[in-house]
């Protein structure tokens, strides 16, 4: 609920410019390494709307994901559908649909119960996509042409191209951002931000509050959705792996390492974990116990994440009066933003 | 007999065989500041819960302004007007003051299904929030994180998140518990006003405070009324001198 403070906003302008002249100078190679990145992105920052703003860990985002994907596969195979403003609504839809049904019947539990729960329904749906031949089973499907971004029959955007590609991505995470902090400052968001501290308090304001949830379920699934319809337009290809509980839990990790509630954070998380996972997996084999260890030493020295780095020193002032003083008011530990 | 706003019939709860609250039958009218007594135990804060409908009831009725409520939830009970403050401090700690009663005032909306526009530009939600804080006596700490006012402090927003959703009913669990006395009385003042054109349920221990705010009194002991009526009848009930009132009054 409080105003984005200087040196993020500074620091988002300063990685949008970097971002947006990056292809001039980079090769084939890293100019899709980074689309991908700003695709998981978008991803994790649909579940941070979850995990840091409602205070639903769902364990299972991985489904809408997948499910993006694959309504584009399948609605460019079996209907010949190739432009995006079919598509497109049709994928997010299809994430949107899939989100309310799981969402309806996991948003009365809460906690352990919700974690599991999306993670059972994710992998239930993981086994329908793996077992099904006519979504390609275990092999997953091709996407035969890409999506046409075209109006009047006159093409904005050529998404075979790698660099165009990259730069609607780079848009795409852009309006997806702006779209979360819309949300965020709106009546809804300020529900959700409530419900997250307190939720029986909430409730007996007035509000609903399964009812809420449940819109910021399907906000992100839908969110979800368009990453994951991104992700099977960059590589023209889906597979079960989409959705898969490894796919959930990277979100996962991205999120917390990046800064949950932050909607930045974990797209700074992305960046770091991905670009690390490239780099260390061309040193060694054993790259993914190093990368146990970052994610150990990130948990344990930054709780708040890779993005508090840029808030710490405007912060800390404030944090060292607070430890000093031996007479804090007992509920100040819920004081952290 | 008079129209009650607020009404209970045999209202009943147990939790597994003991009963908190046994059969207790209610009215409250309209304009009137009733106050609920009694030793801890008694089943006063449990009769709050049913009323606002945090808990179920076992057995037994609520009916507010004619329409029966008994299964009605607490975001519903909030809606037709009836208000809350907690005994417990139940604030949202990170929210400042103001946001605080924004998120009162803001519940009034027929819905917050709302995703486009900033809240901020709810210019009459705004206004209630900042109404419940001034009323309160907050409006200097509109800024300040709940988390790190004084606790006297954090009982009185507690009050100023009930009245920015202006309700009509007011039920009060113990608003005084834990204030000192120049808190208390300011709390006081401010009770004295509301009940001008509110109505007020209101359970207490500070008798002093019961008497000056209360027109009508009602005993609990056990989960049961042992005694109900204006203050002076009350005052004047053997059962209740020797039950409850009795060393206080000698004293």
């Amino acid at each position: 609920m409080t105003r984005t403070p200087r040196a993020v906003l500074l620091f988002l302008v300063a990685a949008l410019i970097a971002l947006a002249v990056f292809p001039q100078f980079a090769e084939r190679f890293y100019i899709q390494l980074v689309t991908k990145i700003m695709i998981v992105a978008i991803f994790a920052m649909s579940l941070d709307l979850l995990v840091g703003y409602t205070g639903l860990v769902s364990f299972g985002h991985a489904a809408f994901f997948g499910i993006g994907g694959y309504a584009l596969a399948i609605v460019a195979r079996d209907l010949d559908l190739t432009s995006i403003w079919t598509t497109l609504p049709i994928a997010i839809a299809a994430s949107g649909v899939a989100a309310l049904v799981i969402g309806w019947l996991s948003i009365r539990t809460s906690g352990v119960y919700f974690i599991m729960i999306t993670l059972a329904f994710a992998q239930m749906l993981f086994f329908v996509v793996h077992d099904n031949l006519a979504l390609g089973g275990s092999d997953g499907m091709y996407l035969n042409t890409k999506p046409t971004v075209s109006v009047a029959g006159i093409d904005l955007v050529n998404l075979r191209n790698r660099t165009e590609f990259y730069y609607f991505s780079l848009l795409c995470l852009t309006a997806s951002y702006l779209f979360c902090r819309m949300i965020l400052r709106s009546p809804f968001g300020r529900v959700i931000a409530a419900i997250r501290i307190n939720e029986p308090r909430t409730r007996a304001l007035g509000y609903p509050t399964q009812r809420y949830k449940l819109a910021s379920f399907v906000v992100a699934g839908m969110l979800a959705g368009l990453a994951g319809y991104l992700a099977c337009a960059q590589f023209g290809f889906v597979n079960p792996a989409l959705l898969s509980w490894r796919e959930s839990g990277q979100a996962l990790v991205i999120v917390i390492l990046g800064g949950m509630g932050t909607l930045y954070g974990p797209v700074i998380g992305s960046f770091v974990l991905i670009l690390l996972e490239d780099y260390l997996s061309s040193l060694t084999e054993h790259w993914l116990l190093v990368i146990g260890f970052f994610v150990i030493g990130v948990v344990l020295f930054l709780p708040d994440g890779i993005a508090s780095l840029m808030t710490r020193f405007r912060r800390r002032p404030a944090d060292e009066d607070g430890g000093g003083e031996t007479t804090v008011v007992a509920s100040g530990a819920a004081g952290d933003d | 007999m008079t129209e009650f706003l607020l009404e209970t019939e045999g209202l009943s709860k147990s939790f597994g065989a003991l009963a908190a609250v046994n059969g207790v039958s209610l009215g409250f009218r309209r304009g009137e500041t009733h106050a609920i007594i009694g030793p801890n135990g008694a089943g006063k804060t449990t009769f709050l819960n049913l009323l606002s409908g945090e808990i179920r009831p076992s057995l037994g009725r609520v009916r507010f302004k004619g329409q029966d409520i008994t299964a009605a939830t607490p975001d519903r009970v909030s809606r037709l007007g009836i208000g809350r403050s907690y005994q417990k401090t139940n604030i949202f700690p990170s929210f400042t003051c103001l946001e605080n009663c924004w998120i009162a005032a803001q519940s009034r909306l027929p819905s917050s299904l709302r995703f486009v526009w900033p809240a901020e530009r709810l210019s009459d939600v705004r206004a209630r929030a900042m109404r419940g804080l001034e009323l309160a006596g907050l409006a200097a700490r509109r800024d300040d994180v709940a988390a790190r006012i004084s606790y006297g402090e954090q009982r009185q927003l507690e009050i100023a998140m009930m009245l920015a959703a202006e309700p009509e009913l007011l039920l009060l669990d113990e608003p005084l518990a834990g204030m000192g006395p120049e808190e208390s009385q300011r709390v006081v003042g401010l009770l004295k006003r509301l009940a001008q054109d509110h109505t007020l349920v209101l359970i207490e221990h500070d008798m002093d405070a019961v008497f000056e705010v209360a027109e009508v009194l009602t005993v609990m002991v056990n989960g049961e009324v042992l005694e109900s009526g204006t203050v002076s009848t009350v005052r004047a009930s053997r059962a209740v001198q020797e039950a409850y009132l009795g060393e206080d009054q000698t004293a």
